[in-house]
């Protein structure tokens, strides 16, 4: 049995995520954008985010995610693919890409949830495109067992070393 | 499924510690997060009941330092241990790197033991994993009670191939705790570098 290919992001494409996300901040006049991968690692980020700890925020909204998933499945629904939270300052647009990736969205009063929505809506497609054809690739390259380039280099001797006390 | 990200020159793993109800998983995330620098940890997140007994899961992000200009990075998770929680233990299990399965060393807790992994195997199949090729290792917690059972009875249940890596501890006071994860922490980085080389 052959475990799942492991999601690796090269500086190029994390260019190209990153400018789509610096527009959608932007488009939507929203506070921080984030993409954060279903398994809790946070891909990108954008905006003003102050000191919010950003580690937990994609954990957090990644176990939010796969909860209302699995809510979705009980009910015979495939997924909930958009959520919303209203807060009383601050409001959060969670949003499902290429059926891996979280797009948070943070916005004040500043935006409206209908500009939001919309500003995601074609987000999406740039985004979602992006995503599908990195995991195209990451697809292939492990297939190919294509080395990559840092990987080709560590040795077990560097991981050894990282735990000698 | 590791996350390895060129442009923050970093390689995030998450490991789980999976285990019956009330074997110490908590205790162990507690634990690295009270001997862990700052500067290498974030928050601990707890989704606890109001008693304490884990929700949904506890969150330590963790630094370990760098390979080859690579950053390492560890996400802990713990999964609930109650058995009704079964669900939220799969959605956990997703993406994994590797595990640690806690068991509870007490006399008692020797069936929940073994349910517990039964429970993990299962779970991980449902992921498309299995303990044959997923880095685990094992964790004979509360050794320092009176009433634990012998390491041999321990392995004969668990681990009767003896193949697995297997540390005592007693999360509690911290004993074999950073053994533990240090452990796993290699087997994961030697995995991910022997799938990638």
């Amino acid at each position: 049995m052959s475990l799942s290919p492991q999601f690796v992001l090269y500086e190029d494409d994390h260019g190209r995520i990153q400018s789509a996300a610096d527009r959608l901040v932007h488009d939507a006049n929203a506070k921080a954008v984030f993409l954060v991968d279903r398994n809790g690692q946070l891909v990108a980020e954008s905006g003003e985010f102050g000191d919010v700890d950003t580690i937990s925020l994609a954990s957090l909204v990644a176990g939010n995610i796969a909860a209302s998933g699995g809510l979705a499945k009980l009910l015979g629904e495939r997924e909930f693919p958009t959520q919303f939270h209203q807060g009383e300052r601050d409001n959060v647009h969670v949003s499902l890409l290429a059926g891996r990736i979280i797009l948070v969205v943070i916005f004040d009063e500043r935006s409206s949830l209908g500009l939001v929505r919309l500003r995601v809506k074609k987000a999406n497609h740039t985004l979602g495109a992006l995503f599908e054809e990195l995991f195209r690739k990451g697809e292939a390259e492990f297939e190919t067992d294509d080395p990559g380039e840092a990987f080709s280099m560590i040795t077990a001797e560097d991981i050894d070393n990282l735990f000698s006390d | 499924m590791a996350f390895i990200n060129y442009s923050a020159r970093e390689i995030n793993c998450k490991l789980v510690y999976y285990g019956p109800g009330l074997c110490g998983k908590t205790t162990n995330l507690k634990h690295i997060y009270e001997r862990t620098a700052d500067s290498a940890k974030g928050k601990m997140i707890s989704l606890a009941t109001e008693t304490e007994r884990t929700l949904f899961f506890d969150f330590l992000p963790l630094a370990l330092g760098e390979v080859r200009g690579f950053k390492t990075r560890f996400h802990l998770y713990t999964v609930p241990g109650q058995v009704f929680y079964d669900a939220s233990r799969k959605l956990i299990l997703k993406g994994v790197d590797g595990v640690v399965f806690v068991a509870d060393s007490q006399e008692e807790r020797v069936e929940a033991n073994l349910e517990s992994l039964e429970n993990l195997e299962q779970n991980l199949l449902e992921h498309g994993h299995s303990l044959d090729e997923i880095p685990w290792v094992l964790q004979y917690n509360k050794r320092d009670l009176p009433n634990a059972v012998s390491v041999g009875e321990l392995r004969s249940e668990l681990n009767p191939d003896g193949k697995v890596l297997e540390f005592e501890a007693s999360a509690a006071s911290g004993d074999g705790v950073f053994e533990t994860l240090k452990a796993l922490a290699r087997l994961v980085l030697h995995d991910l570098r022997r799938r990638r080389s």
